[in-house]
C-alpha cells in the first residue's frame, strides 16, 4: 500500500485570469484517481480547511482548495482577507463558478487524473458547491450546511447573493447534503424544500440532517464541532465520492 | 448560524495591528462565528483602514456580556472626562 501524499501551496489561474493561491494535496502513487475541489467556509482559507484537503488526499483523491479571497491581496493574512471580503458582501457568484472551474481543470491536468471531479463546500461554500454543480459539468457535489440555496438572504443582510432554487433543473450531478437539525441558516424547512424540489425534478440526491448539530458541525477547531455528526458525515462523503468519482 | 449582518461606522483614530500603528478610518461590528475566540458566536469588531489594505485591521471578538461591559466602560470614561476633551472636531478658539 502506498498512502504517501504530497501537499503544499500552489498558484492557479482563477476566473478572468486572476492569480489564486491554493492548497493542493495529492497521492504520490500512480493509481488513477478522481479530483475534489474544496470550497472553504465564509471565515476563509484557514488551517482547518487545509486539513480537509489533506484528508481527501489520504483517502486517495487529488484535492485542492483555492483561496477564494486571494484577490484581497497577496501576502495578506487569510483572516484579514476574509474580513475584507465580508465587508464587500462576499464574493460574486460568477467569480466563484469561474474559480471552481479553473480549480477543477487544474486537478484534471495532473498526472493520474481520471477526469472525474467532485466539489464539496462548507457554510457559504455549501451554497457555492450547489452553485458550481448547477453551473458546471461535474460528477458529484456535497453541500455542507449551505444557507441561501432556497431562501434569499434577509433584506438587511449585506450579501449580494440570491436563492439558487431556480437553478435546480440544471443540477449536473448527484448531490449529497449534510445538515444540522439545529441550524437556522439553512433551517430544516429550507432543507425539506430543497429535497422536495430535487425529488420533483428527479435529481439524484441524498440528504442527512443530524440531531444535536447546528451550523459548522464539521469544524474541528470550533465549539460547533459535533463529533458524532462529523464522523458519520465523513463516512457519507467518502461513500458518495467512492461511488461517483471512480473511473 | 452565520448572521452576515454587519454594522459599519466611520471612525477617526488609530489602532495597532500586525505591522504597527495605522490610522483607523472605519469600523465593522457583527455578531457571528469568531475566528479565534472559543465560543460559537461572538460580537466581532474590526477597526480598519481600507485605503491601507486588508492588513490594516485590529480585530476583537467578545462575548455579548463583554461587549456590553465595554460599551458601559466607554460611556463611564467619557462621562468622567470634560465634555469634548477627546472630540475630533476643531475646538473653538479661546476668547
Amino acid at each position: 500500500m502506498n498512502d504517501a501524499i504530497w501537499a503544499g501551496t500552489v498558484t492557479i489561474t482563477g476566473h478572468e485570469q486572476a492569480e489564486l493561491e491554493a492548497y493542493l494535496a495529492r497521492p504520490l502513487g500512480d493509481r488513477s484517481r478522481g479530483g475534489v475541489v474544496v470550497i472553504h467556509h465564509m471565515p476563509g482559507y484557514d488551517e482547518a480547511t487545509k486539513e480537509i484537503v489533506l484528508k481527501f488526499a489520504a483517502h486517495g483523491y487529488a484535492a485542492i482548495c483555492p483561496n477564494l479571497y486571494s484577490r484581497e491581496g497577496a501576502g495578506v493574512a487569510p483572516d484579514d482577507q476574509a474580513a475584507a471580503a465580508r465587508a464587500k458582501g462576499g464574493i460574486p457568484d460568477g467569480q466563484l463558478v469561474g474559480d471552481v472551474a479553473e480549480a477543477a481543470a487544474y486537478l484534471n491536468s495532473l498526472d493520474h487524473a481520471n477526469g472525474r471531479i467532485g466539489v464539496i463546500g462548507y457554510c457559504s461554500g455549501g451554497r457555492q458547491a450547489f452553485l458550481a454543480a448547477t453551473s458546471l459539468r461535474i460528477d458529484a457535489a456535497v453541500d455542507c450546511y449551505g444557507a441561501f440555496v432556497v431562501n434569499d438572504p434577509p433584506a438587511e443582510f449585506p450579501m449580494k447573493v440570491k436563492s439558487l432554487l431556480g437553478r435546480a433543473p440544471d443540477l449536473s450531478c448527484p448531490l449529497l447534503g449534510l445538515f444540522g437539525e439545529e441550524d437556522s441558516f439553512p433551517g430544516p424547512e429550507e432543507v425539506a424544500t430543497l429535497a422536495a424540489e430535487l425529488e420533483k425534478l428527479g435529481k439524484e440526491h441524498e440528504f442527512h440532517s443530524y440531531p444535536g448539530a447546528g451550523h459548522g458541525f464539521f469544524s474541528v477547531d470550533r465549539p460547533a464541532y459535533r463529533p458524532a455528526a462529523a464522523v458519520d458525515g465523513w463516512q457519507k462523503v467518502f461513500a458518495f465520492f467512492g461511488r461517483n468519482l471512480s473511473a | 448560524m452565520c448572521t452576515y449582518l454587519t454594522e459599519k461606522i466611520e471612525l477617526d483614530g488609530a489602532g495597532k495591528g500586525g505591522s504597527g500603528w495605522f490610522t483607523v478610518s472605519e469600523g465593522a461590528v457583527y455578531v457571528d462565528h469568531p475566528f479565534h475566540a472559543c465560543h460559537e458566536h461572538t460580537v466581532n469588531i474590526d477597526f480598519t483602514n481600507p485605503a491601507e489594505g486588508p492588513s490594516a485591521r485590529v480585530a476583537v471578538e467578545l462575548t455579548e456580556e463583554s461587549a456590553l461591559a465595554l460599551i458601559e466602560a466607554i460611556q463611564k470614561a467619557l462621562a468622567a472626562a470634560p465634555p469634548g476633551l477627546a472630540s475630533g472636531r476643531p475646538r473653538a478658539a479661546a476668547p
